[in-house]
């Protein structure tokens, strides 16, 4: 607990480059992952495609992925870019099927009512379709950030500080509270996130609330 | 690519064979890791998952474990647990962080494999006179298989990449390989060494998806009932996702 004390300034530093470090990843598989979720969720055979594709990509352990992907894209291994995009693969490989469904799950008939009052493709999958499938998608959005937090951690393998440094350090040091800090403070980070995950998700989307409350 | 023909070439290197650690010796370990993890975390899950499945109860629980187990980082719980139970005991702290970690997928592919078993067909199991645990037997385990099949490959690949991972603690699995390479800034033996573990990981997951199918019992078209059934796609998808 003392060391905890005498080092809540290093703790701090490190949250804030980890939470750095997690979202972009977060945000980028939330882009990427809608077209891409759409596609699998439109078209049978870029469905079966893409899903084989997903699925494969989350199979890959992440210490290989980072060094697979240097040779790949001509960038550092031990570089925070690798870190960034191997947490994004990692966020659309989660992502893409929780899209896929979310849109599976919007009632037929809803869509063809959008369709029957003059809904063209490009406004009905705005108004109608993503609206509806915003809880699912919410849901998904949460699994992966919470995934990734908990993951960017390996980053310190490969020579990027965050809350990860406090594992490794810990262990070489013998401070047990260091590594056990490392572990509560990755865990409370993505429980926050989160929770501000759920409260945004309120705020965008109203109508989930009354549904929660019956 | 030549990066790529080196990583083949250290693959298939005779010094593979000796060495300190034998390619063959790290497979086999990371392999034994996985398998006892896997199976140690079943024996745990898989009775609890069906006790929670078929009566409800714990329900809520079981929820919240796999969900904060999510965030729970693996690399530092293998460190945690190494330095709690001493460096003297590095097999046995990794083995149980293993465990920890393929706990959750397994208990939620027992109780949603339960769960997920039609109302109707439990009603109709009741209503021939089946007893509670015959309904549980005969009934929701038979069908609920898939799902828990699921659940185990999850937990698999989780204590594959873990096992990897754990690379750093000691001299054993392939991910010691990666962990050495970083520190000799060997590329070519990080990146032969990355491929044998997505081989191994791909074609262990390849082996779950093909017993995923076998395993449904004869009768059943449960394909049929899944692309039918958003609500059961939405629990295999919560099974599938709980695991890096």
């Amino acid at each position: 607990m003392t060391w905890v004390l005498d080092n809540l300034d290093l703790i701090g530093r490190l949250t804030v480059e980890h939470l750095r470090q997690s979202a972009l990843p977060i945000l980028l598989g939330l882009l990427v992952s809608v077209p891409a979720g759409w596609l699998a969720f439109r078209f049978r055979l870029t469905r079966g495609l893409l899903l084989t594709a997903v699925g494969l990509l989350y199979t890959i352990p992440s210490l290989a992925l980072f060094a697979l992907l240097p040779p790949l894209l001509g960038i550092s291994f031990l570089s925070e870019v690798n870190l960034i995009i191997a947490l994004t693969v990692y966020a659309v490989a989660i992502m893409t099927r929780f899209v896929a469904d979310a849109l599976g799950s919007v009632e037929p008939s809803v869509r063809q009512s959008a369709v029957a009052v003059g809904y063209g493709p490009w406004r009905r999958f705005w108004q109608v379709d993503l609206p509806l499938a915003g809880p699912v998608v919410l849901a998904g959005l949460r699994v992966t950030a919470v995934s990734t937090i908990s993951l960017a951690t390996v980053g310190i393998l490969i020579g990027i500080d965050n809350l990860g440094y406090l594992f490794t350090n810990g262990y070489q040091r013998q401070i047990v509270a260091e590594v056990l800090a490392g572990v509560v403070a990755v865990v409370a980070v993505a429980l926050l996130v989160d929770l501000l995950l759920v409260l945004v998700g309120r705020l965008l989307m109203p109508w989930t609330r009354r549904r929660a409350a019956t | 690519m030549n990066l790529f023909a080196d990583a083949i070439a250290w693959i298939f290197s005779p010094d593979r064979a000796t060495g300190a650690l034998p390619l063959s010796e790290a497979i086999g370990t990371h392999l034994a890791f996985t398998a006892v993890a896997v199976l140690l975390a079943a024996l745990l899950a898989v009775p609890a998952g069906w006790v929670i499945g078929h009566t409800g109860r714990g329900r809520e629980f079981a929820v919240a474990l796999s969900g904060a187990a999510r965030a729970v980082p693996s690399f530092g719980l293998v460190l945690l647990l190494v330095l709690l139970l001493g460096v003297t005991h590095k097999v046995a702290a990794s083995t149980t962080a293993f465990v920890l970690l393929a706990v959750p997928p397994i208990l939620a592919g027992a109780y949603t494999g339960v769960e997920a078993v039609d109302r109707r067909v439990v009603d109709g199991a009741r209503s021939v006179g089946m007893t509670p645990g015959q309904v549980l037997r005969k009934v929701e385990v038979p069908l609920g298989l898939p799902l828990l099949i699921g659940g185990l490959r999850s937990a698999t690949l989780q204590v594959v990449a873990t096992v990897t991972l754990a690379g750093y603690v000691g001299s054993w699995g392939l991910g010691f390989y990666i962990v050495q390479g970083i520190q000799l800034r060997d590329f070519s033996q990080i990146l032969g060494a990355a491929l044998v573990i997505v081989v191994l990981a791909v074609v262990l997951d390849l082996l779950f998806a093909l017993l995923e199918r076998a395993v449904v019992p004869r009768g059943v078209s449960a394909r049929r009932a899944e692309q039918s059934d958003p609500a059961r796609r939405r629990r295999r998808r919560e099974v599938a996702t709980s695991a890096t």
